[in-house]
């Protein structure tokens, strides 16, 4: 059982690193708590996979310290770390049956072979293998094999935490979903920590508790899906999250608010104090396409917008409109009318984001 | 629907039957020509059926030198195949150390075979050359020209030493045609140096191994210009390989058509060989 | 230009890729080619291309019988799954090379490659070599060097397949408006509903080397022609129950009841299948009569925008389509709400009989 804790962490793959462009990884303070669902969650090149070996130890970081437990591990090589691993591409030992490759972790611990023939057979029911048992592990399908790699890790009862990077990446679409299921399953049984490592917000969002999001080698957002889904606490959480993601406009602050090309959009008291006495000029608002609300005539509050496009997903349609010269995007639930020509929106306050400097300004009420 | 007939697809396919009527069968089938004939002039020939396979079925020289070359074949296969893997283990993985391995490597490989023949006859002389020079100054009485079993024991080493480096090639880029996620898994497993040769590069091996065995046996199965330049297949017999006995039948003393028998069931052996190995590994494969 | 396919079979080693194909796709069309994997698509546009032959039937480009004229003369361009770009050349060539081949004037070729890259926003890496750049930039080169010259028809092959969600968001939309302008015929092939619905234009259903419908990407998806037809075009997929008709009454799979509305008092009592959108199942009644039945959870798949449900009972298994973040542990009891008046009906031979704003007006001899 673990907790893992990223203490001061950063990690730069050049030797003398000048700025901070030269690090993989921004130094950053992190814990994984023991038995979470967690996951990692960025586009290809935020720094997710360095993170992932230096905690899996096939990369010493070049700053701070990893402890599990409180205890630094920086210097123990990967088959001391009690940690199991399931990579993007089935590793199965092809030579040997399903059987021989759980009970392979096993056998390098030198156990006796009743209780490895037990072990196997508990975890073998749990992932559903047991017809399997008998047959070469290549000629698995794909989803088996991945069932046998995880089966490996959760064979061993000193291991305390399982990392996944993109498992499900060479699954086929329709059996996805199972899998996924079944890592649940697991995960909810055995108590073990979990660390997923994806670019794919719907894999993040289905397997963990709480989702870390990663981008240009930081952790820009824990939290939960929700949380990640309705208060993004950095712009590129609010585009990255949702499809289409959190429109995000360019503002100036002004007398009871903000405005941008002649638009003014009033904002509470608190905000407005916050935003006279920061320095910074990179305002920005934020919000949803699904929050916006849309009406076919003026209402108090509303700003008038010119129909751009109209996209008819079956579900829903996802209208464009100009604002004032901003594009923006606002979901249409199926059953509600579509305006033609001109709409007319306005922006729930719960739901409106304000951003400085990249990051949310969250107000104290909240 | 039913397939159309398209009697112009043949014409498609002639070349390469041209080819390989030239290349194997037809030269082939002289062979068989003479392997069934006594032959004393161009105009007088006599059938014989099959007499000179008898002949050469029941001949010592046959038996002799099929013996000395199984047990050749044996030997190198034996000592090449582990030796090659070995090497290729050990290689380095990246950088400029890797490339210095890989020319070294190659080197042996590009040197003709009789030259290679006369770099040992030269290397492995008493008085002249390092190797024999150094043998018998740690005190062993070594003369390759001379002593049976030295000649024997050099003909190996110089087959070793040409055509370890292929296996290792070979080997090498089988080995690095493993993803690193494997040994990456191995490793979290806790698996020992032993377990991963044997669970991840050993199977992962297997094809090019196969290639490897069957490219050496068939090679030096059919060995002869380097003991025949480094030795002339003695001394007495000792290092008389199946192909030497048969060009001393066939260009030594002309006897045509013993000699053609005996070509037939020496290429008969090889593929023999060949095929049981191929199938072996093959149906291994398939089980389960 | 239009492109008209007349009872076009391939048939490759005794097997049928393609099955009496009739289509005609319009001047300046759009067209989805939507179907699983190994259905035909791919056939289907190597035989629209000239690089296959027929085994039987005519291929008509503006009336002219084109079934034998190979790929070279007829002024096609490509985009496939790969990113096919040549690696020894800049850019810049790769995108003048189709130019070049057609002798366009040095000038000529200058100004359209930097249109081109412009409108695909990769006109600062002209001088870059394709390998140098991000997957998303590889192919958004080999768009460009099939947009750059006026192809009469333009064929793209799952071309999104290989980049993550968010990039493929904004190159369909940029496909989409690339192709406003143009009076080339676009085909599109796609294994994803939602990616169909998104680029608009036209969907033509491919199912087991059979085209099974073809019409307005909106008006596939609501009224499908039978129950493949459906299935192929619902993400998550559509619910079907089996259900009786009886004189007062409908029953699910022997087990839920409801009164008949007047949604379904046209049906003749006897057995059909019912189908349900995932997006019309609720955790809360819609409807007044929205039939209530209890299950358990047994995924919520969380993508941000939207939640699917995965849930079951002893008779049935449903997956429900819900907006915004709902997080549900495995195996939790709760209560969904079927609508009993946006319900497909299909005969049991598969066909259609009604679906929500559409109803049957015919009696049913099944």
């Amino acid at each position: 059982m673990a907790e893992i804790h990223l203490k001061s962490l950063a990690h730069s793959y050049s030797a003398q690193p000048r700025s901070a462009a030269d690090y993989a990884i921004r130094e950053m303070d992190h814990i994984w708590h023991q038995g979470g669902a967690y996951a990692l969650l960025g586009p290809s090149g935020c720094g997710k996979s360095t993170l992932l070996n230096i905690i899996s130890g096939l990369l010493s970081p070049s700053e701070g310290e990893v402890l599990f437990d409180g205890q630094r591990v920086n210097e123990i090589p990967p088959e001391e770390r009690n940690i199991a691993q399931v990579f993007q591409f089935p590793v199965v030992y092809d030579s040997m049956t399903v059987y021989d490759n759980l009970a392979f972790p096993l056998r390098n611990m030198k156990l006796h072979e009743s209780k490895i023939r037990s072990k196997v057979l508990e975890i073998a029911e749990i992932l559903e293998l047991q017809p399997l048992l008998d047959k070469k592990a290549k000629n698995l399908t794909a989803d088996e094999k991945q069932k046998v790699s995880m089966g490996r890790g959760l064979v061993r009862d000193d291991v305390s935490a399982i990392l996944f990077d993109e498992p499900l990446t060479v699954i086929d679409p329709h059996l996805k979903w199972k899998l996924r299921r079944k890592l649940k399953q697991i995960h909810e049984q055995f108590n073990i920590t979990m660390v997923y490592v994806t670019h794919d917000q719907l894999e993040a969002a289905t397997f963990a508790d709480k989702i870390a999001v990663m981008y240009g080698g930081q952790i820009v957002q824990f939290g939960t899906p929700r949380e990640l889904f309705e208060a993004p606490n950095h712009t590129f959480v609010g585009y990255f999250i949702g499809s289409p993601g959190m429109n995000i406009l360019d503002v100036k602050s002004c007398q009871g608010g903000v405005e941008f090309n002649g638009v003014q959009v009033p904002l509470d008291a608190e905000l407005c104090q916050f935003l006279d006495e920061v320095p910074s000029n990179n305002i920005k608002i934020g919000i949803r396409p699904e929050f916006i609300h849309i009406s076919n005539e003026t209402i108090k509050g509303s700003y008038e917008c010119a129909v751009i496009h109209i996209e008819d997903l079956g579900t829903y349609k996802i209208l464009t409109l100009d604002l004032a010269g901003n594009l923006i995007k606002a979901r249409l639930d199926e059953d509600q009318q579509v305006p033609e020509g001109r709409a007319y929106v306005s922006f729930p306050k719960q739901w409106l984001k304000l951003y400085v400097d990249e990051f949310l300004v969250e107000e104290a009420a909240q | 629907m039913t397939k159309v007939e398209n009697n112009k697809a043949w014409f498609l396919v002639l070349p390469v039957f041209l080819l390989v009527a030239f290349s194997a069968v037809i030269p082939l089938m002289t062979v068989v020509n003479y392997s069934v004939q006594d032959i004393f002039d161009q105009h007088t020939a006599y059938f014989v059926g099959a007499e000179w396979y008898r002949e050469m079925l029941q001949d010592p020289r046959l038996h002799d030198s099929l013996l000395r070359q199984f047990i050749f074949s044996g030997c190198v296969l034996l000592i090449e195949i582990p030796l090659g893997i070995a090497v290729a283990l050990m290689m380095p993985t990246k950088g400029r150390a890797a490339s210095l391995c890989l020319i070294l490597l190659a080197i042996p490989l590009l040197i003709p075979w009789n030259v290679v023949g006369t770099i040992w006859q030269v290397f492995g002389r008493a008085d002249i050359g390092l190797f024999g020079w150094a043998i018998n100054s740690l005190g062993i009485d070594y003369n390759y020209a001379a002593n049976p079993m030295d000649a024997w024991f050099t003909v190996l080493l110089m087959d070793v030493w040409h055509w370890t480096s292929l296996v290792a090639l070979l080997c090498y880029s089988g080995l690095r045609a493993i993803p690193e996620a494997y040994y990456q898994a191995a490793r979290i497993d806790r698996a020992s140096k032993w377990a991963i040769f044997r669970y991840i590069q050993l199977p992962k091996l297997k094809s090019v191994l196969v290639i490897g065995v069957l490219l050496r046996f068939m090679d030096s199965f059919m060995i002869y210009t380097e003991p025949f330049v480094l030795t002339g297949g003695g001394p007495g017999n000792s290092t008389t390989f199946l192909s030497q006995t048969l060009t001393k039948m066939a260009v030594g003393q002309f006897d045509l058509g013993p000699a053609a028998a005996f070509s037939l069931i020496y290429f008969l052996i090889v593929l023999l060989v060949s095929w049981l190995f191929f199938t072996t590994i093959s149906h291994l494969d398939k089980a389960k | 230009m239009s492109l008209t396919l007349q009872n076009v079979t391939r048939i490759v080693d005794g097997e049928y890729h393609l099955d009496d194909v009739n289509l005609m796709l319009e001047p300046g069309s759009f067209n989805v080619l939507l179907g699983r994997t190994l259905a035909g698509k791919t056939s289907l546009m190597r035989l629209m291309a000239g690089l296959d032959k027929p085994s039987e039937g005519r291929v008509l480009m503006n009336g002219v019988d084109v079934t034998g004229v190979p790929v070279q003369q007829r002024n096609i361009s490509m985009v496939y799954q790969q990113f096919i770009n040549y690696p020894n050349w800049t850019v810049f060539e790769n995108i003048a090379s189709p130019l070049r081949l057609a002798k366009v004037a040095e000038p000529e070729i200058k100004k359209r490659v930097k249109e081109t890259a412009e409108m695909l926003h990769i006109e600062q890496f002209l001088e870059r070599r394709p390998l140098e750049l991000s997957g998303g930039q590889q192919q958004r080169t080999a768009m460009a060097r099939a947009l750059v010259k006026d192809a009469s028809l333009i064929l793209f092959d799952e071309p999104l397949v290989n980049l993550d969600y968010k990039l493929r968001e904004e190159l369909r939309q940029e496909i989409r408006e690339l192709l406003k302008a143009r009076n080339s015929i676009a085909v599109y092939a796609s294994t994803e509903p939602n990616e169909a619905l998104a680029l608009g234009g036209k969907t033509t259903l491919l199912h087991e080397g059979k085209v099974i419908q073809h019409g307005s990407s909106s008006e596939v998806y609501r009224y499908p022609v039978n129950v493949d037809a459906a299935e192929l075009f619902s993400e998550p997929p559509i619910n079907l129950i089996r259900g009786f008709v009886s004189d007062t009454e409908v029953t699910f799979d022997s087990t839920v009841h409801f009164p008949l509305n007047q949604d379904i008092r046209g049906l003749k009592p006897g057995d059909y299948y019912f189908g349900m959108r995932p997006s019309h199942i609720g955790l809360v009644p819609h409807n007044d009569d929205d039939l209530e039945v209890s299950v358990r959870v047994e995924l919520a798949e969380i993508s941000g925008s939207e939640t699917f449900m995965h849930v079951k009972n002893e008779h049935f298994n449903l997956v429900l389509q819900l907006s915004g973040v709902h997080e549900y542990h495995t195996d939790t009891p709760i209560k969904v709400y079927l609508p009993t008046h946006k319900l497909f009906v299909f005969g049991l031979d598969g066909q259609m009989l009604q679906a929500p704003g559409r109803l049957y007006q015919g009696g049913y001899h099944g």
